[in-house]
């Protein structure tokens, strides 16, 4: 079973036409890859999907336009798949 | 339907809000400035307001689903096909349905038939804002008024 990270790159890759193999832990979505917010919805449709959660979007943007978060926190992918692990422990307690 | 004004919808003939599902009708004129060009001796109902008729049926599905709190915005055409021609004078029915509702955004699935045939389907992606300033908010009380918008399907 591939990891929570690669699940995401694949994602990423198909979803952008991005090169897969440019596609790191350490990559920014926004910085570094150049995701803007419309490809992000798309990204994170089929992280939904695919992991059968609701990635808190408006939730993280609120908290980086407040100043509470930064954009590394969510947007870096190693983050990212950390994120969505815990989203989906979350669900799984709660079921 | 007044395409020159945008108003692309009729009437709102189902709204199930359980089942996250609508049906929307609307009456293609006879006439219009816009069947003048497109296309002269072949008048045509343009794929773009198919797609734009689709997705007014869906926002009227998602305005629902939100209780009017927020305000769908059309985002993004996949999977957009038109099967068939829609001609002046054709009653198109829409169906849309959620496909999946994100944070901030909404997916729908809509199709458009005349007399039960098949003429275009997409995937449609909304971003959901707030509305923008009580204009906006009160246009839309008054389009919900004018397409029958089924009030008693989101009382509480």
């Amino acid at each position: 079973m591939s990891s929570t990270f690669d699940q995401v790159a694949t994602i990423i890759a198909e979803t952008c036409d991005i090169p897969r193999d440019t596609i790191t832990p350490e990559s920014h979505a926004i910085d570094d890859l150049g995701i803007d917010s419309l490809d992000f919805l798309d990204i994170a449709f089929a992280i939904d999907k695919a992991f059968g959660i609701k990635l808190p979007l408006e939730k993280w943007t609120q908290e980086v336009n407040d100043g509470k978060a930064t954009t590394e926190q969510y947007f870096v992918l190693k983050n990212l798949a950390a994120r969505i692990d815990e989203l989906v422990a979350a669900k799984s307690a709660s079921a | 339907m007044q395409l020159e004004y945008f108003h692309l919808i009729d009437r709102i003939v189902d709204l199930d809000i359980g089942e996250k599902k609508i049906v929307v009708e609307a009456q293609v004129p006879k006439q219009s400035t816009i069947f003048e060009g497109h296309f002269p001796g072949y008048p045509l109902m343009p794929g773009v307001l198919l797609i734009e008729s689709m997705a007014q049926g869906s926002g009227w599905l998602l305005l629902g689903l939100l209780k009017f709190e927020r305000m769908p915005i059309l985002a993004a055409v996949k999977e957009a096909k038109v099967r068939g021609s829609v001609f002046p004078g054709d009653l198109i029915t829409i169906e849309a349905g959620l496909s999946h509702e994100g944070s901030g955004f909404a997916v729908t699935e809509a199709k458009i038939r005349v007399g039960g045939k098949l003429r275009a389907n997409s995937t449609l992606t909304f971003t959901l804002i707030p509305f923008p300033n009580p204009d906006m908010r009160g246009y839309m009380n008054s389009v919900a008024e004018r397409v029958g918008f089924p009030q008693q399907a989101i009382a509480p």
